[in-house]
């Protein structure tokens, strides 16, 4: 027994100097070894092969079924001008069947609540989480699920761990001694540098690959960053390649320490619960951030709530009031190296983490769209849909005018008005195309 | 997530729905999949709540109606089999179906019309009166249109279609107003295989 300690001391010791000299320090300055992106290479390969391998079991076996990422059905489409034009401009027994067979599509298959849950993918990752129908397809493809099993739970998990403790620590005690010295511009310069390279070494604690697109239109500061939200972890992502200040709710927890000593160090604008009921004073707490053109771009998710990674929902118009220069940024996780996307509903923070630790990798894209302003005769809700169409387009995103909010509340009435609306100008003749702002 | 929802769905029961409704075995699993994933409850069985939290189906003028066809009368509880025979209606017509001349499959063109004619029966007793056709245009068209004209529309359908004179529409008057409407058509989903 004796003997045992000195051999986990020194196993300890060599995994320390491992994680600090050939990950932890080169994160730092930003470089990177090449061993990430040797890792993705075979894992695409790997990833490659297993689909074949799924592809060839299902012709034998065809009670296997085939996942369809874009929804069960083929929706016909038809508008309701359209589908009711051929009874002419009156009320026929018919109609009824149009909003029947509408409601039975919803029921089967619907735009909103799903994107409230995993995505699902063209072909399986080898993850069991993932896979909604898993059979057994060849002994060989178990074998490799297997080892994958043993190396992600094995090695990249203690080593991510122990990457993010370093990285959270770092940015607790970094920030918290940053804040005690007075205001200069060697603070901000310091403050800058412990963020980024807590993210930096964070980023390696998640095995994350970030592709940057146009990185000339990074957000500037005395700006406003918006960009569509799939999991906190979009925060990391984007601050690797450079700082702002957060907007958000004051959290508990572990998000609750991180957050108070951040602030420390940096203008983050931490809001209480009872002070983001109030519109008014956060649009003014924002306006007063921005007009400082010295202050860091702020970092805003105008669609207030995660979605998974297929679509992007109503962006608040919030945001969008408070005027300033919006930097849109596009946020595209590759699905098939983990699910990025963080279902509050069913996961905390803690358990979603692990679960990102113990997958893949994250692959992801970044793309910096170029700066926009609101025109002229446009009001805040209409440049919030264009800015949200522009990061849907960039990033490949399904765009969708869903509020996000309907995660956890109701549809609001004046949806189903406006739909009975624009029936009655159908068949009282008088129809008019202009408010149709809902299209379903 | 729905990953363990297929090992809930017995082989048997597959086959049974199966027969039954003419889903296929994968279709049968994906539904089952979406079912498993509106039943925030988890006891097997969808509440008209349940339905509620569809906000697409919230803001269908007829999203209520359209729930109450899921439901057996006076229950309000559906378990997948029944949630299944429902949407079996809405199957294409296929082919060799048309002429399989044994017991008349769900997604018949009759079977179809009786649906929607459920639609505007509220009471469920074969007829549509003035005041159900009146109830169920109200939903359609909210507070847009005076009482006096919905009236009026509801006076002229009724009138079209009534050809026994007893002031409402029964199930056979339906058919015949719908006779030239593309049923087909308007009330099938593509579900894909």
């Amino acid at each position: 027994m004796d003997d045992l300690w000195p051999v986990a001391v020194g196993v300890f010791q060599a995994w320390m100097f491992v994680v600090v000299f050939f990950i932890m320090l080169p994160a730092m300055c930003g470089l990177s070894l090449g061993v990430t992106s040797v890792y993705i290479q075979i894992l695409v390969k790997i990833l490659e092969w297993a689909t074949l391998r799924i592809q060839r079991g299902r012709q034998e076996q065809p009670s296997v079924p085939v996942p369809l990422p874009n929804g069960i059905i083929e929706r016909a489409g038809g508008s309701m001008e359209e589908e009711m034009a051929p009874a002419g401009a009156e009320f026929s027994l018919s109609d009824a069947l149009f909003f029947y067979k509408e409601g039975v599509e919803s029921i089967v298959d619907d735009q909103v609540t799903q994107r409230f849950s995993s995505e699902e993918l063209a072909s399986w990752n080898l993850l069991t989480r993932t896979n909604h129908n898993f059979r057994y397809i060849s002994l060989r493809l178990t074998v490799i699920w297997g080892l994958g099993v043993c190396v992600r739970y094995g090695v990249l998990f203690p080593l991510r761990i122990t990457l993010t403790v370093i990285g959270l620590s770092w940015l607790v005690i970094g920030t918290t001694l940053v804040g005690f010295l007075p205001e200069s511009s060697v603070k901000t310069w310091l403050s800058e540098l412990v963020h980024v390279t807590c993210y930096r070494i964070c980023a390696r604690g998640l095995s994350a690959t970030v592709h940057y697109h146009n990185r000339d239109n990074r957000p500037q500061k005395g700006g406003i960053c918006v960009s569509n939200h799939t999991t906190p972890i979009d925060v990391v992502i984007l601050a690797n390649d450079g700082c702002y200040a957060m907007v958000g709710q004051v959290h508990g927890g572990l998000m609750g320490v991180l957050q108070r000593s951040m602030v420390r160090s940096c203008p983050h604008v931490w809001f209480e619960r009872s002070e983001m009921r109030d519109r008014h004073a956060v649009t003014n707490r924002l306006r007063a951030h921005v007009a400082a053109k010295n202050k860091l771009p702020i970092l805003i998710f105008p669609e207030g709530t995660c979605i998974n990674n297929t679509s992007v929902m109503m962006f608040k118009k919030g945001s969008f009031e408070i005027g300033g220069t919006i930097h849109p940024v596009a946020i595209k996780y590759d699905p098939r190296f983990g699910d990025a996307f963080w279902n509050s509903s069913k996961y905390n923070m803690v358990s979603y983490l692990l679960r990102m630790m113990t997958s893949w990798a994250i692959v992801v894209n970044v793309w910096y769209l170029p700066p926009m302003t609101i025109q002229e005769g446009e009001d805040a809700a209409q440049f919030a849909n264009r800015v949200k169409s522009a990061v849907a387009h960039r990033g490949g995103l399904l765009d969708l005018d869903w509020d996000g909010g309907l995660k956890r509340g109701k549809v609001k009435d004046s949806l189903k008005e406006e739909q009975q609306k624009k029936y009655s100008s159908i068949i009282t003749g008088q129809s008019d195309h202009d408010s149709s702002s809902l299209t379903t | 997530m729905g990953s363990r929802a297929s090992t809930l769905l017995r082989e048997e029961e597959i086959e049974e729905i199966k027969k039954e409704t003419g889903f296929s075995h994968s279709q049968i699993t994906r539904l089952y999949s979406r079912f498993t994933s509106l039943d925030k409850g988890e006891n097997g069985t969808l509440s008209r709540e349940d339905f509620q939290r569809i906000p697409e189906l919230a803001i269908n003028p007829l999203g209520d109606r359209i729930i109450n066809a899921f439901f057996p009368e006076g229950e309000d509880q559906v378990n997948f089999r029944g949630f299944m025979r429902t949407l079996a209606h809405f199957r294409p017509i296929e082919d060799n179906e048309k002429n399989k001349p044994v017991s008349e499959p769900l997604n018949s063109r009759t079977n179809k019309l009786l649906f929607a004619f459920r639609l505007y029966d509220l009471d469920r007793d074969d007829k549509i009166s003035r005041d159900e056709l009146l109830q169920v245009l109200r939903m359609m068209v909210g507070v847009n249109i005076s009482d006096e004209q919905l009236g009026s529309i509801a006076d002229r359908t009724i009138q079209e279609a009534d050809t026994n004179g007893d002031n409402s529409i029964s199930f056979n008057e339906f058919i015949k107003v719908l006779e030239k409407v593309d049923v087909e058509q308007k009330m099938s989903i593509r579900f894909l295989h």
